[in-house]
């Protein structure tokens, strides 16, 4: 069952594929409505676009977590306690950003309601970094001991490969998000979104290929580099569609985009999940990191039912809420009166 | 403090917080579903209004379980990464089905019935809060297989150090957790019984306070209406609360015989199990067969093994043979008797083992603190029985079909929501704590994998800096804190506003008649946004 490893090693890269797609342009209309300037109606135009769905896309990072926890929980362990300080950032910022979105449209005052902005902005954009630091991390290394435990203390994962990996995630989500909303909207907001996306797609997606290029660097490997190619053919595809005012296919292409570079990543780093930059030697691999075969085939079972049934639903839903958003669907704000005191 | 205290504050303020949200959920989720499908058979609007007042309260309160519980997930690899490494093949896989399997359908269906009310046919709206209600009772089960399993070890042997799986079938269902599932979930719906009887209670008193019911001379309901403000306070408003609190109220009656029954099962178990737990929950220092119902004196002594504190113990014979062996002769073993038979089979000394951090070498101490074990114990059972008796109270008191003109009895009504809430944290804090001194308590009995255990000191990361813990929990600390006062405030305010705050469109004051079905726009084209942000 030598296989059983590689293959929740490819899963694995597949949720954090799906999360990145999916919660990418949550996290992306987070920053554009508590960062950008627009007029609340456009706010909340904004915000209904990810409505139905936000919630059912962030489980993507809980699932990849998990499966990281049950098929490789050395990983697991020596990541995210490596990150000790930076994930508690994220968790800080995934909260607020998750109860501004259910919490902002409840404020009663104009000042709460910024309040809440700024916690839907700043959470977005905190924990878009933070992921991103911590992927770039898990491919590029961190300091780590025999035992897989960090050594050189609390900022011992502050590289400059880190907030390249954080910034390449924010970019993307920012760029991401525009073809998102251009697709799901109408009116004012789909043409601003449509300008502002084709102008910066390009520069947008820079850091995202300086990191691929980094880990195909240091480590060789041709599939890896078919899968660049792939990744820049897409993303050429994206660029032009775009300007054909194509939406639909651009959305799809820079997704297939992120998928191949995502791939070419995990590609590349096979079969190292986590190097460590102060010995080879002490380099988590899928072998040396994994759980053991039962385990690995009783998950092996569970995702083989599991995973196509998400897929199912969440297209599902996709579909029913397949309609634009526009501003004059935007019904009036409403606040509840208190019929006692 | 050290580092590994400091984890355990963590672990625990951030767990019994997040178990705050997570009954209600349960509970308030599962009641919605009920609710509406009585709306969807009957037509009846009341149970419209019920199913939107009581889903929009489960909604302000779904979200903050949602955020608190990534910091669950997070938590264990972030302060426990030894844990991890050593459980994670068994412990991981309940995990990841939880979020695989409960997480997702919770999340999406619920999308879909927030959104779905207008764009969705009727019953498939229905299935959509039926899903999401079902996956969370699913979610509480993985949980609670991965907790069980600390609790008592099974379906697994250790592999070059590490806990390996061998039958997931033995770990899926394990005695503890089959046992411990129907008890959190019976807890859960004692939490939202209270909640539909307390917030019922409050509005009904309102009414008859502000002169709209009133009672005839038989002390009969005479109901009555104001239209002043729309139809949020007209006849239909009344038979709204006052069927959720008689609901309420029978949910948190049957709900407490569930906890009762169940809960005396899982001490069975535990006698078994975990027989040290038991025994400080009872502060029993010598063997005997008496339920201590009230012991005086230092019963915490730290570290120590020195019952001679207790100075005085009143105790009903025969009842802690009862509860642990179901007769009144059994010998239940005490804390003095136990604690050697642990040294001898576990060791005197944590081992000379770098993972042990300072307290390599240190003697361990079997005794979890009986401060906590004996009123835990203590408060979990008053509680859940006063919130028992709250509801059959309510219920005589309510018969003619209203609640008395009493300011004090409305206040202990919305009081007593919060005794279930307390119930469960002293549940859970009582369980845990009565674990220690390990994270994985090793599993005695005949045939059990008596050698899969792990102490906490070895549990938490090794490099992780008490500076560090520290921040994280200050700052999760502080976060939670005002989280929690939003919520309220929030939650108040939309008690306060009655099915009005989740149907504005009652609050309009107009004469058209749209009775049936959410009030909205005629141009159905579905193309409008039935709830919007």
């Amino acid at each position: 069952m030598d296989w059983l490893p590689a293959l929740w090693f490819i899963l694995i890269a597949v949720l954090w594929c799906g999360y990145l797609f999916l919660e990418g342009f949550d996290l992306g209309v987070g920053m554009l409505i508590g960062l950008g300037r627009n007029s609340e109606k456009r706010k909340r135009v904004l915000l209904n676009t990810i409505g139905p769905v936000w919630d059912g896309n962030e489980v993507w990072l809980l699932t990849a977590g998990g499966a990281t926890f049950a098929a490789f929980p050395h990983w697991y362990a020596s990541l995210f306690s490596a990150l000790y300080i930076p994930l508690t950032l994220v968790l800080v910022a995934l909260i607020f950003r998750a109860v501004s979105i259910e919490y902002r449209g409840k404020a009663k005052t104009e000042r709460s309601r910024k309040l809440w902005d700024a916690a839907l902005g700043y959470g977005s954009l905190v924990a878009a970094f933070g992921v991103g630091a911590m992927l770039a991390l898990t491919t590029l290394g961190l300091p780590l001991n025999e035992n897989g435990d960090r050594v050189g203390g609390p900022f011992a994962w502050l590289t400059w490969y880190a907030v390249l990996g954080g910034v390449a995630v924010v970019a993307f989500c920012w760029i991401h998000a525009l073809a998102f909303v251009r697709l799901k909207t109408d009116g004012p907001v789909r043409e601003r979104a449509g300008r502002l996306f084709t102008r910066w797609l390009p520069l947008a997606v820079l850091p995202l290929v300086a990191w691929v290029l980094m880990v195909l660097l240091d480590n060789d490997s041709a599939v890896a580099w078919a899968l660049l190619a792939a990744a820049a053919l897409a993303l050429v595809v994206s660029i032009v569609t775009a300007r054909a005012g194509r939406e639909g296919v651009s959305f799809i292409a820079l997704g297939v985009m992120l998928a191949a570079g995502v791939a070419a990543i995990f590609t590349a780093a096979f079969p190292v999940v986590l190097p460590s930059t102060l010995d080879p030697a002490f380099d988590l691999t899928i072998y040396t990191a994994s759980s053991s075969a039962y385990t690995l085939k009783l998950m092996s079972i569970v995702a083989a039912f599991g995973v196509p049934l998400v897929l199912a639903y969440q297209s599902w839903s996709y579909w029913v809420f397949r309609k634009r958003v526009k501003e004059e669907h935007i019904p009036e704000a409403h606040h509840p009166e208190p019929i006692v005191k | 403090m050290d580092a590994l205290e400091i984890a355990r504050w963590q672990f625990g303020i951030t767990t019994v917080y997040h178990f705050l949200m997570v009954p209600l959920t349960l509970g308030l989720g599962l009641t919605v579903a009920v609710l509406q499908t009585v709306w969807y058979r009957t037509g009846n609007e009341q149970w419209l209004r019920m199913t939107k007042f009581w889903g929009k309260l489960f909604l302000i309160n779904f979200i903050m379980g949602v955020a608190t519980g990534i910091v669950q997930e997070f938590q264990f690899g972030m302060a426990w990464s030894e844990y991890s490494r050593y459980v994670g093949d068994v412990f991981g896989a309940p995990l990841a089905m939880e979020a695989l399997l409960a997480f997702f359908v919770e999340s999406t269906f619920l999308g879909l019935w927030i959104f779905g009310w207008k764009k969705l046919p009727k019953l498939a709206h229905l299935a959509t809060i039926w899903a999401a209600a079902l996956a969370s009772l699913l979610s509480a089960y993985f949980i609670l297989v991965a907790n069980s399993w600390m609790q008592h070890p099974v379906g697994a042997e250790i592999i070059d150090g590490k806990a390996v799986m061998t039958d997931a079938w033995a770990v899926f269902t394990n005695n503890t957790a089959l046992i411990t599932f129907p008890h959190t979930l019976f807890g859960a719906f004692a939490v939202a019984g209270g909640f539909l009887l307390g917030i019922s209670w409050f509005h009904l008193y309102r009414r008859r306070k502000e002169g709209i019911d009133s009672v005839d001379s038989q002390g009969r309901v005479v109901v009555g209406q104001d239209l002043s403000k729309g139809k949020s306070r007209d006849k239909t408003d009344y038979h709204v609360w006052i069927k959720s609190l008689r609901i309420g109220a029978v949910v948190a009656m049957v709900s407490f015989l569930g906890v009762a029954l169940t809960g005396h099962e899982q001490a069975k178990l535990m006698f078994e199990q975990q027989p040290m737990k038991m025994a400080s929950a009872e502060a029993a220092c010598h063997d005997g067969t008496g339920f201590s119902v009230l012991t005086l004196g230092d019963i915490t002594s730290p570290g120590s093994t020195n019952c001679a504190d207790i100075v005085a113990t009143f105790e009903l014979p025969g009842l802690l043979s009862f509860l642990a062996n179901g007769d009144f002769t059994t010998e239940v073993k005490g804390v003095n008797t136990l604690i050697p038979e642990y040294q001898e089979k576990y060791g005197k000394y944590y081992p000379e083992d770098p993972n042990f951090g300072p307290y390599a070498g240190q003697e361990i101490n079997y005794l979890p603190v009986m401060e906590v074990t004996y009123w835990g114990f203590r408060l979990m059972i008053t509680l859940g029985g006063l919130s028992a008796l709250t509801a059959a109270l309510a219920l005589w008191l309510t018969r003619k079909g209203t609640v008395p003109q009493s300011k004090w009895l409305s206040r202990l009504a919305l009081l007593s929501i919060a005794a279930p809430f307390g119930a469960n944290s002293a549940g859970w804090i009582f369980t845990e704590m009565g674990r220690q001194p390990f994270t994985v308590a090793p599993n005695p009995q005949m045939g059990g994998i008596d050698q899969v255990f792990m102490y906490t000191a070895a549990s938490v990361s090794p490099t992780v800096s008490a500076g560090e813990m520290l921040f994280s929990l200050i700052t999760l600390t502080l976060v939670y804190g005002v989280l929690l006062v939003v919520e309220l405030v929030l939650l108040t305010r939309y008690i306060r506003g009655g099915v009005g705050s989740a149907m504005p469109e009652l609050n309009a004051a107009s004469d058209k008649d749209d009775a049936d079905g959410p009030a909205h726009d005629k141009n159905d084209d579905g193309d409008v946004l039935a709830f919007a942000y």
